[in-house]
């Protein structure tokens, strides 16, 4: 005979009485509740207003009419959508930019899988993924009418900044890392005093150095084009950050770990490549997602040294002629481009967090 | 030859070396061939231009400034700037952060869910799209003639007119100076050891510290007025200009909003790492010792939260101070502007990258040493177990 209370648990408390405990549970707290809640549905009601209700959906009302309404106008973006997302690119040619688009979130969405992590994978992954990219957008090759640099823009050439920065600096990051706890001083010290310096810069003064003053100080041949040189500037900042956090996932590991692998006889390279740098990255991922999400929005700071990124194509967009008084709609939409990457990169990098901790507990 | 390589010692030498000649020949070929090129263009290197007039003007300065000025005095104008929306954008930041926070590690689900919104919305957008909207929007507010008042206070798309205190430029910093010190002179008296006086007997000298402070600002006010004109200067519209006041440009008060918005986002999420870090058995035994919530907030949570959080603050407010630099995208004469246009227009680009990353390292080193000093001060004392 069983005793029945040890049998059934006690009943969950019912959600009415849930949400009185949460929220009212003394005057005050109901009043601070009643209160947010007004304000959130104040500025819900607020921004749905503007967005959808009262907002201009037709795409060939004019810019009058538009304006005389309460609500956003998103006529501007139907009409100018192609600028703020593929720039100067040829018309006839802008399909391939949206492709190239596709191809570098399908990179992205590929690098999140687990069974992608390991460094051969995601090294294909991302170098086959920037060359279908490259060639897509260039072209020259396979048919493809050729497209110089200096005419792609928008939401392509954000992305391709991005690409290859982290193509670059992440490895350039390992590079450094491992030359930062090398046993060597010269060594150590050097490096140290080159990621401390980056790291000390604000990233546009590091763009604007090598936009203009890497010319001054390259001979001719090896200065490459503006777009590649600051691209290697980028890569520099990201990689002196990343270092860091690569750095903080080494003194993570054990010191038993380097040891063990060292009286196995094993040498450098495989005790770095199998022992320590997986057991490093696990620790520093949360940080290097983080990292990641960071100069994905840090790219959008090359408009300041004359790049024709989403931004400035956006600023493109509502700057000229009758739509002047629209900013609010491209803004809002390009905001819209940013926060779908970035929210997303940063809620998986929580639940890669969550997952990890479930792991180690 | 093999057996060389296998001595370790001389791998060592060898690679160090080889480092070494790299960073050299980085270094040596960059300058040769910087040379070259300036020679080529008959400039002439060194720091010899900081003595020449600019030729060029700035459109904000807290200083008296020029075209005929030196260039050493526009860097100076520049970092002055710089600082000046630092620590304006960082004071507004922390006190958004602080809300926000607080919101975050309330009690109540719905405050908790405001605040959340407000992070996840603005953390997520590039700051220096924000900058562009904001500055889209003070331009865009209506003109001088239509502006929206608020109390004194007048919003036009020429710029934020605030009252303005009809005061002499050094008497005013000086006043400016007295009143930071009414906030630290007051913390400083009643928390240094130096003081050989347990706390609860120092309450006069506190309260001395204070007033005396604030009696100073006043006296500074008083003695440095403009004769024959009000104290305070209220602006006032007339015929098609606004008279009186102080008028914030537009790019000032975009990148001021933009960064405090932006920064009260990190901020708040730095804080509630910080009351997150303040183990629950703290709270708890407070509340079962009878501390009132408010006693265990401010005496328990907040001096613990403080601690843990004041490392990571340091980095946010260095990440703050370099993001002005995103100013010159909408025209605000910044330190890094200077050094732009400086480039620009003399064409010293090596020295004048020198000078920036001085000057930023300069900054960058103050603020951890005010925050390390800080942190020491204030760090707990002796080997409890604190979790």
């Amino acid at each position: 005979m069983s005793d029945p209370s040890l049998a059934s648990p006690p009943a969950p408390p019912g959600r009415l009485i849930d949400l009185r405990r949460r929220y009212f549970r003394t005057p005050v707290q109901a009043a601070i509740s009643l209160a947010c809640l007004g304000l959130l549905a104040w500025l819900a009601w607020g921004v749905l207003n503007w967005a959808v209700f009262s907002a201009e959906f037709s795409a060939d009302a004019s810019p009058e009419t538009c304006r005389a309404g309460a609500g956003a106008c998103w006529t501007v973006i139907a009409q100018r959508w192609r600028i703020i997302l593929f720039g100067l690119y040829p018309y006839d040619e802008q399909w391939r930019s949206a492709l190239a688009c596709v191809v570098v979130v399908a990179m992205i969405v590929l690098s999140c899988l687990p069974s992608f992590w390991s460094g051969l994978r995601l090294a294909a992954v991302w170098v086959l993924g920037t060359a279908a990219f490259y060639i897509l957008m260039k072209g020259g090759i396979f048919g493809l009418r050729q497209i110089g640099e200096d005419q792609w823009g928008g939401l392509a050439l954000t992305l391709f900044i991005f690409v290859a920065t982290c193509l670059i600096g992440f490895p350039l990051s390992i590079v450094f890392a491992l030359m930062r706890r090398s046993k060597l001083p010269v060594i150590s010290h050097g490096i140290g005093l080159v990621i401390d310096a980056v790291r000390s810069l604000p990233l546009l003064s590091i763009l604007f150095a090598f936009a203009v003053v890497v010319p001054f100080m390259l001979p001719d041949f090896l200065q490459g084009g503006r777009l590649y040189r600051v691209i290697c500037g980028a890569a520099l900042f990201f990689a002196a950050y990343q270092a860091e956090i690569i750095r903080g996932g080494l003194q993570g590991v054990a010191r038993g770990q380097e040891e063990a692998a060292m009286s196995l006889g094993m040498s450098y390279r495989h005790r770095v490549g199998k022992i320590l740098l997986p057991q490093a990255m696990r620790n520093a991922l949360p940080a290097t997602i983080n990292q990641f999400v960071i100069s994905f929005k840090e790219t959008s700071l090359v408009i300041v040294v004359g790049f024709f990124e989403i931004l400035a194509s956006g600023n493109a967009a509502y700057g000229t002629g009758e739509w002047t008084f629209a900013y609010r709609e491209v803004y809002a939409f390009i905001a819209l481009i940013y926060f779908t990457f970035v929210f997303s990169l940063s809620r998986y990098g929580a639940y890669l967090e969550r997952r990890m901790a479930v792991g180690t507990r | 030859m093999s057996n060389l390589w296998r001595n370790q010692k001389v791998r060592n030498l060898f690679l160090q070396g080889l480092f070494v000649a790299a960073v050299l020949l980085i270094v040596i070929g960059g300058w040769m061939n910087a040379q070259q090129t300036m020679q080529s263009q008959r400039m002439i290197s060194g720091f010899g231009f900081l003595h020449k007039s600019t030729g060029w003007d700035v459109n904000f300065s807290l200083l008296p400034a020029s075209a005929n000025d030196p260039y050493w005095w526009f860097f100076v104008i520049g970092i002055v700037n710089t600082l000046f929306l630092g620590v304006l954008g960082l004071m507004l930041a922390t006190f958004i952060g602080g809300l926000v926070g607080l919101a975050r590690t309330s009690s109540n689900a719905m405050l908790q869910l405001l605040g959340r919104t407000y992070v996840d919305f603005f953390r997520n957008i590039p700051l220096i799209l924000q900058v562009f909207f904001w500055y889209a929007f003070v331009t865009r507010l209506p003109s001088v003639r239509n502006a929206i008042e608020i109390g004194p206070m007048t919003l036009s798309s020429r710029g934020v007119y605030i009252p303005a205190l009809n005061v002499g430029g050094w008497y005013l910093f000086a006043a400016a100076l007295a009143l930071v010190a009414a906030v630290v002179l007051p913390l400083w008296t009643r928390t240094t050891r130096r003081i050989d006086k347990p706390r609860e007997e120092r309450r006069g000298m506190v309260l001395a510290a204070l007033f005396g402070s604030l009696a100073l600002v006043l006296a500074l006010l008083w003695l440095g007025r403009l004769p024959e004109t009000p104290l305070i200067d209220v602006p006032q519209l007339q015929g098609l200009n606004m008279r009186g006041g102080l008028r914030v440009s537009p790019e000032f008060s975009a990148l001021l909003i933009a960064i405090g918005i932006y920064g009260g986002a990190y901020i708040g999420e730095i804080v509630r790492g910080g009351f997150k870090a303040v183990g629950r058995g703290q709270t708890e035994a407070a509340h079962s010792l009878g501390l009132s919530p408010w006693q265990t907030f401010s005496r328990i949570s907040l001096p613990l939260a403080l601690r843990a959080m004041l490392p990571i603050l340091a980095n946010q407010y260095i990440w703050l101070i370099k993001a002005t630099t995103m100013g010159i995208a909408i025209g605000f004469t910044d330190f890094f502007m200077i050094v732009a246009v400086t480039i620009n227009q003399s064409g010293q680009t090596i020295e004048a990258i020198a000078i920036l990353m001085a000057g930023f390292l300069a900054i960058n080193l103050t603020i951890a040493a005010i925050f390390n000093r800080i942190n020491k001060a204030i760090a707990l004392k002796g080997n409890q177990l604190r979790s």
